[in-house]
């Protein structure tokens, strides 16, 4: 079976699906994070893909805004996180519970 | 056929990074592992003919991206290393998703709502460097102007939030 565009986003949706469980069972900041950009790319793989079997531009360059946004993303997540450690001292969401109640 | 052969051999790679990211105790392991997950990623781009975003990626998630990573976790000296075990719930409530996202993918690829040709019967339309300018810089060049203020924006946020502020009550 020749690869199509369906092995492109089956591989998408299970890379999304590992970076889902990522966020939900992992209890450190920082690999929830790393999860969530995993997720990012994942989507990212869907849109080249559609964009190279629908020979159209628009999936690469809605791709370079995302790369945009991630790289944002990251920065500001980040130091929120560095903030939350200097306050709390620890990044273990078990713990991180102020909005409880 | 090699692409497919290579489609497949980089998907499992990028598939066994992904669950490496998720699965391994040390975060350090975690943040190498995502940085072959995007090396992955950025081979599946170079079969899908999306060379710039291929290098691009590289260049942004691997360097910058992975880098900051691992500079705030040497930073906050977090490496862990004792991940409690998943609970059970979490076992069972991860194998019902998993279950669920399977029956989507399942029913997605039995209806076959996509009948695409192969890969190699459509002419790339040519993501060449050219076209990126000439797309960025007359149909997109709003969203270019707002990405921009984004990034801006982004920058003073990071500043603000790396400031201390002194006389604030603390969070209980």
């Amino acid at each position: 079976m020749t690869v199509g565009l369906n092995h492109y986003l089956i591989l998408s949706a299970l890379l999304f699906a590992i970076g889902f469980f990522g966020v939900l069972l992992r209890k450190n900041t920082l690999v929830i994070y790393m999860c969530l950009e995993l997720m990012l790319v994942a989507s990212t793989v869907a849109l080249v893909a559609f964009s190279r079997f629908n020979n159209t531009m628009a999936g690469h360059v809605f791709v370079f805004f995302i790369l945009t946004v991630a790289a944002a993303e990251v920065a500001v997540g980040l130091a929120i996180i560095v903030a939350l450690f200097r306050r709390r001292q620890t990044i273990d969401v078990g713990e991180l519970n102020a909005l409880k109640n | 056929m090699s692409s497919d052969f290579f489609f497949y051999l980089f998907a499992v790679f990028t598939l066994a990074a992904a669950g490496a990211v998720v699965g391994l105790k040390n975060t350090v392991a975690s943040a190498f592992a995502l940085l072959l997950c995007l090396v992955g990623v950025s081979a599946l781009f170079v079969l899908l003919d999306a060379f710039l975003l291929a290098a691009l990626l590289v260049f942004v998630y691997a360097g910058a991206v992975v880098a900051l990573f691992l500079f705030i976790i040497m930073l906050l000296d977090a490496q862990g290393g004792d991940r409690k075990p998943f609970k059970k719930t979490a076992y069972v409530s991860g194998g019902i998703a998993f279950a669920l996202l399977l029956v989507g993918v399942l029913s997605f690829w039995k209806s076959g709502a996509q009948t695409t040709g192969e890969l190699g019967a459509i002419v790339p339309v040519g993501a060449t460097l050219k076209n990126y300018g000439e797309q960025l810089f007359t149909t997109y060049l709003l969203p270019v102007q707002i990405v921009g203020f984004l990034l801006l924006i982004a920058m003073l946020g990071v500043i603000v939030l790396s400031k201390k502020f002194e006389g604030l009550e603390d969070i209980k």
